[in-house]
């Protein structure tokens, strides 16, 4: 059965089209790129599919069902999602920062139990945060801070990781780091992961399939050879581009000339 | 910080047992300190009658009534603050500076002029009047201030002060055309807590109560929304409904307070971000200690209210507009040099 399925969604907020007609499938498992230029309509597609907008037309199907027939915190348990400016500099402490995403799995009044606890505990072990617990998240520098959104996403314990450009405000350092966290909890959990990345080079890198997005339209979907093509590639951006292969994990890249 | 937590609220309630004592004997007519305790304890089953008949009257009959009234209302207020600031992120909201209190005083004054014939609705319907007075001016400044399905933190506290403006306007006009209920009214408009009864105090405490239960139900909510709203609504809050709920419980506990008490500014400014400093910023202790605060710091407000000039009373929002002005002064201008981006 389709994990997602998005059936001729089109958005407008009044001032034009923002995505038109969309249609796409999208299966269980797997890291699926959402690129393209800027204003292609990739952040709003992602803000349709995880429920937060409903789209002027056509149907987005989570699971079978209309992601909106689901109640928020229903929802919540199946897909987080990672926003590009990650946790605000709040005063909150790191652990308490993360505690927050056991949120839809908590009932009304009751308190945090041992269980939830100990979700929250590997988590700020498996992302190294364990000695910065205790700190104020507005202490932190904007790639901490990216963590401990992830982490707040992974106590969320989701089936779906969406992520809306990760890496915009982070250096290479962070970029990967984060990357790499998402693969290994996707690799151990087995969930699904949804990125939209502004680098074609970390798509290349931690996506295995792609959906090229142009002016609120797919131009493109499938795998690398059939998406990270040069011709299609330099067309969509506008802008001359070579392809070479990684030399050494042989994935596509692009170089500007 | 989990530390910190049993310390401040022991010595919090310690300070407010401490304030009650000390404000039951300052005053025109000083009544020691442990005569003032002994004649509390007379009202007890079994125990030894204590000082005169005037002393005793003037402990039970009008310093205790006014004394609970106003730990009452700068709970009320303090929390109203607390709620507000937490759920529109907004560090300077505050039900006075965004115009809830003269909506609610509006909505009050408006009730003695035109309605407090109806009987049946009687002391008990004012501050039902006020909470639709408070809600109305909320309203309006929230639609006035949003932009784009955004609000700017200082675009709310300029519609905040158009909205008080305006209401404010209507409130003299009111004074102006009431003739003998012009003092009632004049009342309102500066807050006061003189010639206070138990009566003030039992029509409060049920909103008090209905208020604060649900408020401090709320305090995960409260924390939530801190992320900013779309990742509350990611993480599975319902952030309209919420929104509305806990902005109407806030509205409630002022307007409530403002039926019986008149407008008292800053108090829901002032006592949150000083227990912020302290115990930091997880609503399941905020909230419960700011209510606490609140009712000291309008104690002590209204002790040196009716005792700094001798035989003669200043309204208490004069002398909560004192500390309360220069401090939002610091507040707007810190914010202002730390960027407009950073919530509290």
């Amino acid at each position: 059965m389709s994990l997602f399925e998005i059936c001729g969604v089109s958005q407008d907020y009044g001032w034009g089209p923002v995505l038109q007609n969309i249609n796409f499938h999208l299966t269980e498992g797997g890291s699926t790129g959402i690129i393209g230029p800027n204003g292609s309509g990739k952040s709003t597609l992602i803000r349709v599919i995880s429920g937060l907008l409903v789209p002027s037309q056509g149907e987005v199907r989570f699971r079978g069902k209309t992601v909106h027939s689901y109640r928020k915190k229903e929802l919540a348990r199946q897909i987080a999602v990672l926003e590009q400016e990650g946790t605000a500099p709040l005063p909150f402490t790191v652990k308490e920062v993360v505690a927050m995403g056991r949120y839809p799995w908590l009932k009304p009044f009751s308190e945090l139990n041992r269980q939830n606890d100990l979700i929250v505990e590997e988590v700020l072990t498996t992302l190294g945060l364990w000695e910065i617990q205790d700190q104020s998240v507005n202490t932190l520098s904007g790639g901490q801070r990216q963590l401990v959104s992830l982490a707040r996403a992974m106590a969320q314990q989701p089936t779906v990781l969406i992520l809306d450009e990760p890496t915009t405000y982070l250096d290479i350092g962070h970029q990967v780091l984060v990357m790499q966290h998402v693969r290994r909890w996707r690799f151990k959990k087995g969930i699904t992961v949804i990125m939209v990345l502004h680098d074609l080079n970390l798509a290349g890198q931690y996506c295995d399939k792609f959906l090229l997005m142009e002016q609120g339209h797919i131009r493109a979907c499938g795998n690398a050879t059939e998406v990270m093509d040069q011709e299609i590639i330099t067309s969509v951006y506008g802008t001359s581009l070579i392809k070479i292969n990684h030399p050494v994990l042989g994935v596509p890249q692009f170089l500007l000339t | 910080m989990k530390r910190k937590i049993i310390p401040w609220t022991v010595g919090l309630l310690f300070l407010l047992f401490l304030t009650i004592l000390a404000s039951l004997s300052i005053g025109s007519v000083y009544v020691p300190l442990g005569l003032s305790f002994r004649i509390l304890l007379d009202h007890l089953p079994y125990m030894p009658a204590a000082g005169s008949l005037v002393q005793n009257a003037i402990i039970w009959e009008l310093r205790l009534p006014r004394i609970f009234l106003a730990v009452l209302v700068g709970a009320m207020l303090s929390a109203s603050g607390v709620a507000f600031q937490g759920i529109l992120r907004n560090p300077l909201a505050d039900p006075y500076i965004l115009g809830v209190s003269v909506g609610a005083a509006l909505g009050a004054a408006g009730y003695i002029v035109y309605l407090h014939n109806i009987a049946w609705l009687g002391q008990l319907g004012l501050p039902l009047v006020s909470f639709a007075g408070g809600i109305v001016s909320l309203a309006l400044v929230l639609v006035l201030a949003e932009h784009h399905g955004q609000r700017d933190r200082e675009t709310l506290i300029l519609s905040g002060v158009v909205i008080q403006s305006l209401f404010g306007a209507f409130l003299t006009f009111l004074i102006a055309i009431a003739g003998h209920q012009m003092q009632e009214i004049v009342f309102w408009m500066m807050g006061s807590l003189a010639n206070s009864s138990w009566q003030n105090v039992v029509i409060l405490l049920p909103y008090f109560i209905a208020g604060m239960v649900y408020l401090l139900l709320q305090y995960r909510d409260l924390n939530v929304i801190a992320l900013g709203e779309r990742a509350a609504t990611y993480l599975g809050m319902e952030v309209e409904k919420k929104k509305i709920a806990i902005l109407a419980a806030g509205t409630l506990l002022t307007a409530a307070a403002v039926s019986q008490v008149g407008i008292i500014g800053f108090v829901g400014l002032i006592v949150p971000h000083l227990m912020r400093l302290v115990v930091g910023p997880d609503h399941k202790v905020l909230l419960p200690l700011s209510t606490v605060a609140g009712a000291i710091f309008l104690l002590w407000s209204d002790t040196i209210a009716r005792a700094v000039i001798p035989s003669q009373e200043l309204p208490i929002g004069v002398v909560t507009a004192f500390v309360g002005a220069p401090f939002f002064a610091y507040l707007l201008k810190k914010g202002l040099r730390r960027g407009k981006s950073e919530s509290f």
